[in-house]
């Protein structure tokens, strides 16, 4: 059986009058279904590159990825797609925000609307429905922004640090319900994230990504006792602070050593500058 | 009031309503005092009111006009250019910027062209659209588009073009167009910049409408002002200037009051 997402040997350079930027180079990495994959890496290092190639939006320069062992479709249908802010837009409703994507592919009729209040209803924001973005908390913002992605009905999740712009309290939390939901639906996920202690706390596997160019550095396989999925019961588990010294030691390592030869030598350079 | 106000908030409440009171009394105040004084000046001769007119010539003038009804032609003649030209002005701004923005290409060739027409003043071209277009009401509707439609164009591109990245990937993310794009973030995101763009637009075309009266025309507030002066008839020149003002706020207190209606 395939994997959900396979992503082989993925290389992007951005070019602009000043020259050419290596973003990333021979990415390789796979997600089995319902799997849940945090990405990490220091900022600049092409995370957000990478979701927007899976996602479709911009095609790699080398590479391939696969959805289910075939090539992702154009249209980035079975992708969803979560945004670092939610960009709820505020001339709308929540209920039309969440139906914005049914709505642009053409598939706003009864049977999805009802199926979108059911979501609104279950994650806490039925009462919500007809309140502007405004109205809402930061928390419930993201969630109104996770049911405008699952309204498509994404078999693959594609997460860019959802939690980012969030006070930490409420970080945290939303943190927990987002992922909560995401495993509760068998949803696959990638999410990408600077927050080392937050990729702990979500993944099943996390991938370290070097400096720029980022290549792959490490895939850790991350597993609790008991397969605790919740990052809160997570984060108070004593393995918790143990991966977190390993996923730290490993992206020190890279910065200390200088190692992977020209590219690396040239990313402790570019930190130093 | 409610309740659970203190003392304090109240007094606030309170100062705050006493200041706008004195503020508005001393607008009507100041007016008074200027009309009177306008007023004693021409009786008591020390302004020759064969130039200068007065208050109640002016309101002798417009009490006439409004007798005969000739005061509603010129009025509503004025009015219906401007409001035609302010139409033209939005549609076409709106449709400019829009093709603009779908072209980043013909945004780069075309942009010295516009900024060029942009600065050019526009009462230059009235000539020339009198002898091309003839000395009628389209001449007079053209140069208030002129005037208005080439910043409208550019000030909306610019607004355009400052749309959040973010809001088109996520557009695309859900499979969407670059329609989907304008029809779903760009325009309803752009209601109040078309909306302050409005009310740049109604003043400009106000201006571009009396510019083309003053040349080419048979009626209208600006053929007033131009045949009062020829004829040394001050009280129809300053009457129609009084007309002009109080049209123009009326103009651009219905869009302010538009903007509210849409921000709600």
């Amino acid at each position: 059986m395939f994997p959900k997402l396979e992503v082989k040997g993925l290389s992007y350079s951005y070019h602009t009058m000043d020259g050419e930027t290596q973003a990333l180079s021979n990415i390789s990495f796979e997600a089995a279904a319902g799997e849940f994959v945090a990405v990490v890496g220091p900022s600049g290092c092409g995370k957000s590159t990478l979701l927007s190639l899976i996602c479709g939006l911009i095609a790699p320069d080398e590479g391939e990825i696969l959805l289910d062992g075939k090539p992702a479709p154009k249209d980035s249908s079975g992708i969803g797609y979560m945004l670092q802010r939610d960009h709820l837009l505020e001339w709308r409703t929540i209920f039309e925000n969440a139906c914005l994507g049914l709505e642009i592919r053409n598939r706003l009729d009864g049977e999805h609307r009802r199926m979108v209040r059911g979501l609104l209803d279950a994650y806490g924001l039925g009462q919500f429905e007809d309140a502007r973005p405004s109205e809402l908390s930061g928390g419930m913002r993201q969630r109104a922004a996770l049911i405008r992605t699952l309204a498509l009905e994404p078999d693959l999740l594609l997460l860019d640090e959802p939690f980012s712009a969030l006070d930490y309290q409420t970080r945290l939390s939303v943190c927990d319900d987002i992922s909560t939901i995401i495993r509760s639906r068998k949803k696959t996920a990638v999410l990408i994230t600077h927050d080392l202690s937050e990729a702990v706390s979500v993944a099943d596997r996390i991938v370290i990504l070097t400096n720029r160019p980022g290549r792959i550095r490490k895939i850790l396989p991350v597993s609790f006792e008991d397969g605790v999925t919740s990052p809160l019961e997570r984060r108070n588990s004593p393995r918790f602070s143990s991966y977190f010294n390993e996923v730290w030691k490993i992206l020190q390592n890279k910065a200390l050593a200088g190692e992977d030869s020209a590219a690396g030598g040239k990313g402790v350079r570019d930190e130093a500058e | 009031m409610k309740q659970n106000e203190t003392l304090a908030q109240q007094e606030f409440v309170a100062r705050q309503k006493r200041r706008q009171k004195a503020v508005c009394l001393c607008r009507i105040l100041l007016l008074l005092v200027l009309l009177v004084l306008w007023e004693v000046c021409a009786r008591m001769e020390i302004i020759n009111d064969f130039i200068f007119s007065s208050p109640f010539r002016i309101a002798g003038c417009f009490y006439d006009m409004l007798m005969d009804k000739s005061i509603f032609l010129h009025t509503g003649v004025t009015l219906f250019e401007t409001l035609v030209s302010f139409a033209l002005v939005v549609v076409i701004g709106i449709a400019g910027a829009v093709l603009l923005w779908s072209s980043k290409s013909l945004s780069e060739v075309l942009d010295p062209y516009l900024v060029m027409l942009n600065s050019l003043p526009k009462s230059a071209l009235a000539p020339i659209l009198i002898v091309w277009l003839g000395n009628n009401m389209r001449t007079i509707i053209v140069a208030a588009v002129s005037v208005a439609v080439f910043g409208s164009i550019l000030t909306l591109h610019n607004g355009f073009q400052s749309m959040d990245p973010d809001q088109v990937k996520l557009i695309y993310s859900l499979g969407g167009t670059r329609r989907d794009v304008l029809l779903k973030v760009l325009l309803p995101g752009s209601i109040p910049l078309i909306i302050s763009n409005m009310k740049v637009n109604i003043g400009l075309c106000l201006v571009g409408v009396i510019i083309g009266e003053f040349l080419a025309a048979q009626a209208g507030l600006g053929y007033l002002i131009i045949y009062g002066s020829q004829v040394f008839k001050m009280d129809l020149v300053v009457m129609s200037i009084v007309i002009l003002c109080v049209l123009s706020a009326i103009l651009y207190q219905g869009i302010a009051a538009a903007e509210k209606k849409v921000e709600k």
